[in-house]
């Protein structure tokens, strides 16, 4: 490769123009093809993935610019307060149900992890990794750091998981008859954070309230179970 | 000019999170502790949503975004997760089923309870 071209994935400019150019494209994508599966953050990670191995650019060159989105991930987690603060009547009414939900859930979804993960016989570097993978991802990241994972192993399971609850969120809530709408929407949005907070939108006006209100929630609760069950389970 | 200064204050804030998180070392990281912080101001009126609102509804309508870099991170634990990528995905997405199905029963019951003992 000449000078001029590895002098060019060094700047800055390539990551984060890669970055912008790529998560257009997926945004168009989705816009036309409507599919859950067509997500803008996963057409734009498996793009840049493929540019990078196929044109041998090192992540190290490419996160030259990507540090500088990644720094927005801090200010991104802060403003989850809104939607928190404009649905805080509808979170009084139900506090006791949401929290005990939420905790509940979130505690047999630890759990269940770390059981599989020993079933799969993985380590428990990956084990740790995929503990906080239902939580939104700037807190799982965090997490995933405090139980020294790997928090692209985080990343990747925390995409996962949007997916699934895309996809089965709904489906599962008809098949378990949990109709209630406040339960739908808390549901969605503990298994499945933002990505599944998308499709509990499209459902109605309090489904996407509650599940948009269960990411923060779920969050925190994660926060204080996760080191707790891994030091009794692990 | 009014995009600035609402950021700015995301920004103080979110500083102010991490601040906390390293004077008393508790387990939290600073980014969930400013939500906390920003949504504490919010009730007590001390910071108003027209303060932010704008730049929060960009940020929030463009979330996924910043995930980019985390993502595309992947790429340096491929040899860890070698051989592994079908136990990360059903692992995930069985996980995610148990999750869903506890917490909707769970919040489903307990406020069916409490309407029919009102």
């Amino acid at each position: 490769m000449s000078e001029f071209v590895s002098q060019f994935v060094q700047s800055p400019a390539f990551g984060i123009g890669i970055s912008l150019l790529t998560f257009s494209a997926g945004v168009q994508i989705y816009k036309r093809t409507g599919s859950p599966l067509m997500n803008p953050l996963v057409l734009s990670m498996l793009m840049i993935i493929a540019l990078l191995l196929s044109f041998h650019i090192s992540f190290d060159d490419y996160n030259n610019g990507g540090q500088f989105i990644s720094f927005f991930l801090g200010p991104a987690t802060v403003i989850l307060a809104v939607p928190l603060y404009r649905k805080i009547t509808l979170l009084k009414e139900n506090v006791v149900p949401i929290i005990a939900g939420i905790s509940i859930g979130s505690a047999a979804g630890i759990a269940s992890i770390i059981v599989m993960c020993k079933m799969f016989g993985l380590d428990e570097l990956l084990s740790v990794s995929m503990i906080p993978k239902s939580v939104t991802t700037p807190i799982g990241i965090e997490i995933s750091n405090q139980l020294g994972g790997l928090p692209s192993v985080t990343m990747a399971s925390i995409v996962f998981t949007g997916i699934a609850g895309v996809l089965l969120g709904p489906m599962i809530c008809k098949l378990f008859r949990i109709e209630d709408k406040v339960a739908l929407g808390v549901a969605i949005g503990t298994s499945s954070h933002a990505l599944g907070t998308t499709k509990a939108v499209e459902i109605g006006e309090t489904e996407g309230a509650m599940s948009g209100l269960a990411i923060g929630i779920a969050g925190l609760v994660t926060v204080f179970l996760a080191p707790l069950l891994a030091k009794l389970l692990l | 000019m009014k995009y600035i200064a609402q950021f700015a204050i995301i920004l103080i804030i979110c500083y102010l999170g991490e601040l906390i998180h390293n004077f008393l070392h508790i387990p939290i990281p600073g980014n969930v502790l400013g939500m906390v912080l920003l949504l504490i101001l919010l009730l007590t009126g001390v910071v108003r949503l027209s303060m932010i609102e704008d730049v929060s509804n960009f940020m929030l309508k463009h979330l996924s975004f910043f995930f980019i870099p985390a993502g595309v991170g992947l790429i340096t634990c491929f040899t860890v997760l070698e051989g592994k990528w079908t136990a990360l995905f059903i692992i995930s997405v069985v996980s995610t089923f148990i999750i869903a199905v506890v917490t909707g029963a769970t919040v489903q019951l307990l406020i069916k309870r409490r309407q029919s003992v009102e």
